[in-house]
């Protein structure tokens, strides 16, 4: 009998820890999270490159008093995670859930959220902190609300915010959000403290970037990072979203349960060459990724629109190569983008045809937003540029 | 059957060509599977390549495939009637079909999919796929209501948006999926295609016959194939210099090209207008029709006239976007045609 009962709990305890670790490790494999969430900073010190905000924040944070906040910025230069690990900071996980509000454009927010949703969770007293929360985090006594992409808010929704912003001020704290600060209304703007968000550079991009190839496994030729750091244009975000995705399309991620002693295998495989599935990571396959159109193929769209000795017509060489351009499926914005770089930067040009150039650049994109055929825009800008080449611009 | 359905590829496998992009579509539909957007010009291969791709996915069951018709209502009660192509693991849409009302289907069939889980505990993935067409096409709101769902209902639902150009697609779509790039097969591999299926039909194949089919499509496998078939169709022994039967509509521009370049006055595009009107009865799309124009002028003119006409020729395709009555701006292209050409005829240089 006692064998048997002692048998009945063992497998008892078996089963749970059986179904615990299942528990665990099914929701891991079966849907795996986008690295860009994975990597989202925890704390306020792993937030990259925003020294001045944080610096201030941290400061706020010891005397336990927040102003009204409004972060601006570029997108992916860490608006978002910057408030959330605030967030988590002041308050640890458990009370996070109950003293902050977070809204997002995703969410309705027509001007009867912002005076039933907002209001009311602005108006309720504050919930109790318990003992153990209490002596870990600072637990101030207010609530945070967090209205992630403000600036696409409407007019309306704004200022029904005005009031509720100062008559809850002793128990409720905003945090408004935006690319655009012109996009917020004034009377709300001048009630926040306001922090700007500059784009990342690249050293402190480089160094986050690594990291992540390191700690997933990725396998890198030289250059990629340098290359998703100028395709992503200062969008930590854009960078780690293009990796993951070439990564994906490579098989580049090392097997899993390589696990503890990874650090060995990164020496062995540096000098073994095929390890693990798949292959690595290429300059060209993060460039296709981003959609840009290969150094190449741009060479030799400048090079038919060179005027040509005794005034013949660049009509046939330029129709050829823009035909190409289009039928390999560039997207027109793309060509448009990576033109305008090589021209405005080139030391050919006068100022005069600088010019004249920008000017059809702007009418082009214009049309391209209009849902112009990309075919002819394409073509007539090409033809346009090479005329303006071919005169002096005097 | 006509032949591009009849032969065209069922599987990754047997795709004649873009070998590497066929190889990372299977390492993906093995894999983890994400949103895909494809992109490229139309007869490149996109939708083949997705059809494969799926099958890939879920083996043949993927090909029994049916047409349900549903009735979507709007916020103003209006009710809207909607085709949709599914089969057990997929389906398959065209919101633009229903013009500005595309958001209330796209919310409310996204999301009645991604809350139904996968029934079949034998299927090989357990999420179901959306293909959305022409997702070019979207409006701003369709594309802002994908947003939202994409992440929400991720375990259930992988979408693959189909498109002509990334252009239209709203960043934070773009960001979410992986772009596909598509590219127009080469001449050589259109050639190839063309004698494949010509040796698989039995028929007498000239390489030179090929070719000139393969440069004349524009790099567009679909017409290319269409072409092929029509030759065979319409003559009982084809040599290498078999004339190219074009197209109807095709032809009748041509003859307008003709007509605007053999006399320069009012009346004659007046003529002209009657031809015009025709095609777009026939729904021919302005754009088509204009760009087509062009290009069948610009060969007949000096050089020196080309970028001129090039530059109307776009302005006036801007123009048929923001107007609504495409008939004015075919028209103001021909007039504005013809008086570039008689100023360069004359010399004189006419104040635009």
């Amino acid at each position: 009998m006692a064998s048997n009962f002692f048998d009945l709990k063992k497998r008892k305890e078996a089963a749970a820890a059986s179904s615990s670790s299942k528990q665990k490790a099914a929701p891991a494999a079966d849907r795996p999270v986008p690295w860009v969430e994975k990597y989202r900073p925890k704390t306020l010190s792993d937030v990259t490159a925003q020294d001045h905000t944080i610096s201030v924040l941290r400061r706020t944070l010891q005397s336990s008093n927040l102003p009204h906040m409004l972060f601006y910025g570029p997108p992916g230069t860490g608006k978002t995670s910057t408030i959330l690990a605030l967030a988590k900071e002041l308050y640890g996980p458990e009370l996070v859930k109950t003293r902050v509000l977070e809204l997002n454009a995703s969410d309705e927010r027509g001007i009867s959220i912002v005076r039933e949703k907002v209001k009311n969770f602005a108006k309720i007293a504050i919930s109790t902190a318990s003992a153990s929360s209490a002596s870990k985090y600072p637990c101030p006594p207010y609530k945070i609300i967090i209205l992630d992409e403000a600036d696409s808010m409407t007019q309306d929704a704004q200022s029904a915010l005005r009031r509720t912003m100062e008559t809850y001020s002793k128990i409720t704290r905003f945090c408004l959000i935006c690319n655009y600060v012109t996009r917020i209304i004034d009377p709300l703007a001048s009630r926040c403290s306001k922090f700007r968000f500059k784009p990342l550079d690249e050293g402190n991009a480089r160094v986050r970037l690594s990291s992540i190839a390191q700690s997933e496994g990725v396998r890198c030729q030289d250059g990629v990072v340098d290359m998703l750091i100028k395709v992503s244009d200062g969008d930590l975000r854009k960078a780690i979203t293009f990796l993951q995705s070439a990564a994906r399309l490579h098989g580049a991620v090392k097997a899993k349960d390589i696990g503890g002693d990874d650090d060995d295998m990164e020496v062995d495989g540096g000098s073994g060459g095929e390890k693990g599935g798949g292959g690595e990571v290429t300059v060209r396959s993060i460039e296709e990724i981003a959609g840009v159109i290969p150094d190449k193929t741009i060479d030799s769209l400048m090079e038919s629109m060179q005027p040509r000795p005794h005034g013949q017509a660049v009509y046939t060489p330029v129709a050829k190569v823009v035909q190409d351009i289009v039928a390999d499926g560039w997207s027109a914005a793309q060509v448009l983008l990576q033109l305008y770089n090589r021209l405005v930067f080139s030391d050919m040009l006068t100022g005069n045809q600088k010019n004249e150039i920008v000017g059809i650049f702007s009418e082009m994109d214009k049309r391209l937003v209009d849902g112009a055929d990309e075919h002819l825009v394409t073509l007539d800008m090409s033809l346009r540029v090479a005329a303006v080449f071919g005169h002096d611009g005097s | 059957m006509l032949f591009v359905d009849k032969h065209r590829p069922k599987t990754l496998d047997s795709l004649t060509y873009h070998h590497e992009l066929s190889s990372r579509l299977k390492s993906l539909a093995n894999g983890d599977f994400p949103h895909l957007l494809v992109y490229g010009p139309s007869g490149a291969g996109k939708k083949t390549r997705i059809i494969a791709t799926l099958k890939e996915l879920y083996g043949n069951g993927v090909e029994k495939i049916k047409i349900d018709s549903r009735v979507f209502t709007t916020t103003s009660n209006r009710k809207l009637e909607f085709n949709i192509v599914t089969s057990i693991y997929h389906l398959e849409i065209t919101p633009s079909d229903v013009g500005n009302y595309d958001r209330v289907v796209i919310q409310d069939l996204l999301k009645e999919v991604a809350q139904t889980q996968q029934v079949d505990l034998s299927a090989k993935q357990r999420f179901k796929v959306v293909v959305i067409n022409e997702a070019d096409h979207l409006t701003r709101d369709a594309q802002a209501a994908l947003r939202r769902t994409m992440e929400k209902y991720s375990p259930n639902l992988r979408l693959i948006l189909l498109a002509n150009s990334t252009a239209n697609i709203i960043a934070p779509i773009r960001s979410r999926t992986l772009l596909v790039r598509v590219a127009a097969p080469s001449v050589d591999e259109i050639v190839e295609v063309l004698k494949g299926v010509g040796r698989l039909e039995r028929l007498e194949v000239r390489e030179g016959l090929c070719r000139r089919i393969a440069t004349e499509s524009g790099r567009n496998l679909r017409r290319a194939l269409l072409m092929f078939e029509a030759v065979y169709a319409q003559n009982e022994k084809v040599k290498d210099d078999t004339p190219l039967p074009p197209p109807d509509w095709e032809a009748l521009i041509s003859q307008i090209a003709d007509e605007i370049m053999a006399e320069h006055t009012p009346q004659r595009i007046l003529q002209v207008r009657a031809k015009l009107y025709d095609l777009l009865t026939h729904c021919i799309p302005p754009t088509v029709i204009l760009k087509t124009l062009t290009f069948k002028l610009i060969p007949k003119i000096d050089d020196a006239l080309k970028a001129d006409v090039i530059r109307w020729s776009a302005f006036y395709e801007h123009r048929l976007h923001l107007g609504n009555k495409p008939i004015f701006h075919l028209e103001a292209f021909v007039a504005k045609f013809l008086r570039l050409l008689e100023s360069y005829l004359m010399d004189v240089d006419y104040d635009f």
